[in-house]
């Protein structure tokens, strides 16, 4: 596979460094693949920008950090702002909707979906928010499979949220089905 | 899935690998970028049966490890810079009384309390020098969570054969990034256990007189034997002493212990040197960026290699220096001023030929900041 490199971005609380560690130990407890994931800590934790770096491979990682993501996640206008400019040339982009308003034009393929209302209107939970948008990035990149982030979830959550999450995983994989850009 | 297999962080490597060593009581005071050492070894350690105890102080953490092992554990803490600096005079304690410990110092900016959730290396001569007096320490440090793991168990083990404070010193690239550890079976990695004593209860034992092998067996303290333990030079019965042979004994005896086995401390790892023309030493998660560097270069007809250090101190200077010896250049790569620079120039034939590329804004070194030091030494092309 291509080494790829992704950049997960939101504010504290969306769950995106949550989603940083399910996809990337996905890829190494279910698929057998490289990874590594960092994250930024310390102010912009706490209410600004937050951001996870993910890289996922079949070879070994030795820089950990993400310089030029191919895959760019915004869930947030500041994290937009703040890192849309990072892109590498030709990547993919997406944001949610809700949050975002793409201004500038990056050389990406962007995909803006409404992953936050469709979250709120089928299952009413902005929990599992996070799970919908990896839902639509394993979709879109066939970086790992949805059952190995299945796996992943449940060994890290209650069984009751389970099926919460399930839903919210194939949500967001409808969401690239049906073709909203 | 195999159980073995983890995906965590390596502070988490770092606090298996401890207890894969038989660690059995942890004291420490939380601090970032090591906290999570103590929260994973808070969890664990209950399960294994040890002790946890989240003391008062680093101060508190280092003593009360100190008074652990004397009674026959195997002992760790953990902490940052801050921390650390805390930690000296227990430190020097534990050196001078020959207490095995495992101290972890998981690197952040500094002085004082500097950078908190930045990543730095800038306490590499603080292992070295942080306590006062003429001594010997040993320091070893790791770029990945298997390499943590196992520098950790050995850390252990080297605290054990030579009865000796050891120093993990790690960083916040390591500590914090989450990558895949696959934790070894029981005996896959030797571990060292406490050399006990055989000196029957009831008949006088001497913790400071040497085996014919030179080491000391250890009893633990308050069960048989009755003995006196001090920070002052002393004799073989644990006794303060002023008696200048006795002194002279006792600095030659911990400093020879540790330098005079230099080689058998001494962990690295090499890639491509054979044929370099240009060598990278570096260590911690720096080597990880300077590993970057050469996979790129090499596939180019670069002949550059790598000397990746686990051993920082004792530095292996005969090590590097024949490691080095038909190097053109040799740049060290590290976050700080060049700390290991100035001792890796102290080791080699010719130090105007050791150059430095570092960082010291609190961000993590990239393969681009490498490249453009060697483009400036080698000139254009690199």
């Amino acid at each position: 596979m291509e080494r790829c490199r992704l950049v997960l971005s939101g504010s504290g609380g969306q769950g995106v460094i949550t989603a940083a560690i399910l996809l990337a130990e996905a890829a190494v407890l279910y698929e057998d693949l490289t990874a590594v994931q960092t994250q930024a800590y310390g102010a912009a934790a706490r209410g600004g920008a937050t951001r996870s770096d993910v890289i996922i491979a079949d070879s070994e990682i030795n820089f950990p950090k993400v310089l030029q993501p191919n895959v760019l996640i915004c869930l947030t206008q500041e994290a937009y702002n703040k890192f849309s400019s990072i892109i590498r040339p030709g990547g993919l982009l997406i944001t949610d909707t809700r949050f975002v308003k793409t201004q500038r034009k990056v050389d990406a393929i962007q995909y803006e979906l409404p992953m936050y209302a469709t979250v709120m209107e089928k299952i009413g939970k902005p929990i599992v928010f996070n799970i919908c948008m990896l839902g639509v990035l394993v979709r879109k990149t066939a970086l790992v499979k949805p059952e190995s982030i299945m796996s992943a979830l449940k060994a890290r959550i209650p069984s009751g949220f389970l099926e919460m999450n399930e839903k919210a995983l194939n949500i967001g994989m409808e969401l690239v089905d049906t073709g909203s850009r | 899935m195999n159980q073995n297999i983890k995906f965590i962080q390596g502070n988490e490597a770092c606090a298996e690998g401890a207890i894969y060593a038989g660690l059995d009581f942890f004291a420490g005071y939380p601090i970032t970028p090591s906290t999570e050492i103590a929260e994973h070894l808070a969890a664990r350690l209950p399960q294994k049966a040890g002790k946890f105890i989240q003391m008062e102080d680093e101060i508190a953490s280092m003593c009360a490890i100190i008074g652990a092992s004397l009674t026959g554990h195997k002992v760790l803490t953990a902490t940052s810079g801050p921390g650390f600096s805390l930690m000296q005079e227990a430190l020097g304690y534990a050196v001078m009384a020959e207490i095995p410990c495992v101290i972890v110092n998981v690197q952040r900016g500094g002085p004082s309390t500097g950078i908190p959730t930045h990543v730095s290396q800038g306490d590499v001569n603080q292992a070295r020098w942080g306590t006062h007096g003429d001594h010997a320490i040993v320091t070893l440090t790791a770029s990945n969570h298997q390499d943590v793991f196992a520098t950790t168990v050995e850390a252990f083990n080297i605290a054990e054969t030579y009865r000796t404070p050891v120093i993990l010193l790690f960083d916040e690239v390591v500590g914090h990034m989450r990558e895949k550890l696959v934790i070894p079976e029981p005996g896959e990695i030797a571990t060292v256990e406490r050399l006990r004593t055989s000196v029957a209860e009831g008949v006088d034992y001497h913790p400071y007189l040497p085996r014919e092998d030179g080491r000391l067996p250890m009893s633990d303290f308050g069960h048989v034997h009755r003995y006196n333990v001090t920070g002052l030079y002393h004799d073989m019965w644990g006794f303060p002493s002023d008696n200048p042979d006795v002194v002279h004994g006792l600095i030659r005896h911990l400093v020879d212990k540790i330098e005079n086995n230099v080689n058998e401390i001494a962990l690295y790892k090499e890639l491509y040197l054979d044929d370099a023309d240009y060598i990278l030493i570096s260590y911690g998660s720096s080597a990880r960026s300077a590993r970057h560097v050469i996979e790129t270069l090499r596939p180019r007809g670069e002949r550059i290699g790598l000397l990746e250090l686990q051993t920082l101190w004792p530095f292996p200077a005969d090590i590097v220096r024949e490691k080095c010896r038909n190097a053109k250049y040799i740049v060290v790569v590290e976050m700080n001023m060049g700390q290991i620079r100035q001792a890796v120039q102290m080791a080699v034939d010719d130090p105007d030929r050791v150059f430095l590329a570092n960082r010291i804004d609190g961000v993590f070194i990239t393969p681009r900041d490498i490249r453009k030091l060697l483009r400036v030494i080698v000139g254009k092309g690199v």
